[in-house]
């Protein structure tokens, strides 16, 4: 049996194969713009930036012989002791590492729990007052945006050398960080419960409580997890600027080339960070799914 | 805070028991986890030994530097100039960085993909490797660079994209392992080669993702590139950190300012780009 497939005139044919072509062409045409700023930018950039392909490619074996020379003097013969010279400095180092976790453990508690306070101020359907919830914001934005470090080496001039001044910049960038990402959480929540309550009479800390607190808790505790995760690199690097915790050791390690020191070291906040990592990940995956089974 | 009262609280009370009875098991779990919570923040303060008496002090101290920040003020055109030059610098750093970062992440992320290599040892130490990338932070990469190709914002642009290297490694190869496979089997079963379905098939769904994880990162990367400077990475951080040990305190507020102005921009910028090419869709 045969069916008739409907042709077009030849005419049609030709005038839409150009429409086609004129398409393509188009995006085609709006591609290679995209490429030629790219590679406008990347240029100038590199000029910017001073990329020296010929300075990189002569000290480009320094690279790996950094690496090579943090490798400690090990034999199988003598694997125990040539652990222990490796890692001498562990009792001292563990001790560093408990005191970063401890700083970034208060700092983002004091910054979550400010983030807290302010994130319902800066939430538009909770607040009926734009200029309120417009300085809310700003002031959140403020605190995150400046880097921690710059916070750190401020507070380290103000407060003295020592944790205090880690403690303080984690805890700012994390009111800044949270306080935004918690906004977002509450500015998204069912507004049922909110009119509930505020029809039965209740007042706004009790519209808050009992209507938004609820809704949003679990999501709190993911995102203030993911940020101690975060915090926890910061806090390693705090010791650069003075501010406490193992940075302060590694920086010294790598100024002074105690090679050795440094791969020790290194190796300790890597297998840290994994750690928490992977128990923050486990906890984030357990609180996500309480979301909705939730009341 | 006064609690919701009703007039005939005592009946409806009566009527449903169930509903007012303390709920004791619920209850003690949570107090005994903000208890330890806080027990552990009490500790911390003890461990960290935080002087709570210099609190107050520092905060004055605190409250002087802020005075003698405004107004902001660079000194001279000829040192305005040096600042812009080294705000160049960092934006090069935070674009470059991204870029390379990008580049050679991707192919890697294809080796981390378990749907595009299906050998799992590959797949394992792939992994594994850009985790262990990932634990090293920015400042620590350049720490390492410097000690290469010697200070300057070339420093900078090899750390950003060694750390970047193993987040990129990361998002992009999850990206690529949440992609449906339909249209990558419908190439293969078209008589396409394994490599054709991850042009044809894969690549085309997940580019706009990728692309709009580049610009999240480009936007947080200018932040990470302002603070670089601090171990003699070039760019900003340098002038800053130099600011605030000399006490010029009106020329780190100018700075201050220099950074949070070209950070918001980025973000608008970008925030733009991203809009345009995968619209409101969040990015996972």
């Amino acid at each position: 049996m045969r069916t008739a497939v409907p042709e077009y005139p030849q005419a049609r044919l030709q005038e839409l194969a150009g429409h086609y072509a004129n398409a393509v062409a188009a995006k085609r045409r709006r591609i290679w713009l995209g490429v030629a700023l790219l590679v406008v930018a990347t240029f100038a950039a590199a000029w910017m930036g001073e990329v020296s392909l010929a300075k990189f490619s002569e000290n480009f074996w320094r690279f790996p012989a950094y690496f090579a020379s943090m490798a400690p003097k090990f034999a199988f013969a003598t694997a125990w002791a040539d652990l222990a010279e490796w890692f001498w400095g562990l009792p001292r180092w563990l001790r560093l590492l408990g005191d970063t976790l401890l700083i970034a453990y208060v700092g983002t508690l004091t910054g979550g729990l400010t983030a807290f306070a302010l994130c319902f101020l800066a939430s538009a359907n909770l607040v009926k007052s734009q200029a309120i919830v417009f300085v809310t914001r700003r002031f959140l934005e403020f605190c995150r945006t400046v880097p921690e470090i710059v916070f750190a080496l401020v507070f380290v001039l103000a407060f003295g050398l020592g944790p205090l001044p880690g403690v303080l910049a984690i805890a700012i960038h994390t009111a800044g960080a949270l306080g935004k990402q918690f906004a977002e959480v509450v500015e998204n929540i069912d507004s049922k419960p909110i009119e509930g309550i505020a029809a039965s009479g209740g007042s706004w800390v009790q519209i808050v409580r009992f209507g938004a607190v609820p809704q949003v808790l679990s999501n709190f505790a993911s995102y203030a997890l993911l940020r101690f995760e975060i915090n926890v690199r910061g806090a390693a690097v705090m010791g650069f600027v003075g501010a406490g915790g193992i940075g302060q050791d590694l920086i010294e390690a790598v100024r002074k080339f105690y090679f050795t020191d440094v791969s020790a070291i290194l190796l300790l906040i890597i297998a840290t960070v994994m750690t928490i990592d992977f128990i923050t990940e486990r906890v984030r995956h357990r609180l996500i799914g309480l979301e909705g089974t939730h009341p | 805070m006064k609690s919701l009262q009703f007039e005939n609280q005592a009946t409806i009370a009566e009527r449903y028991p169930e509903l007012f009875r303390t709920d004791w098991r619920q209850r003690s779990k949570i107090i005994i986890g903000l208890g330890a919570a806080v027990a552990l923040f009490a500790y911390g303060i003890y461990q960290l030994d935080i002087p709570l008496n210099r609190l107050s002090d520092g905060m004055l101290r605190l409250g002087s530097f802020l005075q003698l920040m405004v107004p902001p003020d660079p000194g001279s055109w000829s040192r305005a100039l040096i600042y812009l030059h080294a705000l160049g610098e960092t934006l090069s750093i935070a674009f470059l960085g991204t870029l390379g970062g990008a580049l050679l992440a991707l192919p890697f992320s294809l080796l981390a993909a378990r749907n595009v290599v299906a050998n799992r040892i590959i797949h394992f130490l792939a992994r594994r490797s850009l985790d262990t990338i990932r634990g090293v932070d920015t400042l620590i990469w350049a720490l390492i660079w410097v000690g290469v190709v010697g200070l300057g914002p070339f420093a900078g642009i090899l750390a950003v994209i060694c750390s970047d290297f193993g987040s990129f490694g990361k998002l992009f190869s999850e990206a690529i392992e949440a992609a449906d496979k339909k249209p990558v089997e419908g190439v293969q079963s078209a008589g396409g080669h394994h490599l054709h379905g991850v042009r044809f098939g894969l690549l085309p769904q997940v580019i706009p993702i990728l692309l709009s994880q580049v610009l999240y990162y480009f936007e947080s990367n200018t932040r990470s590139a302002t603070i670089i400077g601090i171990v003699g990475a070039g760019g900003i951080g340098l002038q800053l950190a130099e600011q605030i040990r000399v006490l010029e305190w009106q020329r780190v507020s100018f700075l201050i300012l220099l950074i949070l102005i070209t950070v918001s921009a980025i973000d608008w910028i970008s925030g733009k780009l991203r809009f345009a090419i995968i619209g409101r869709r969040a990015i996972a």
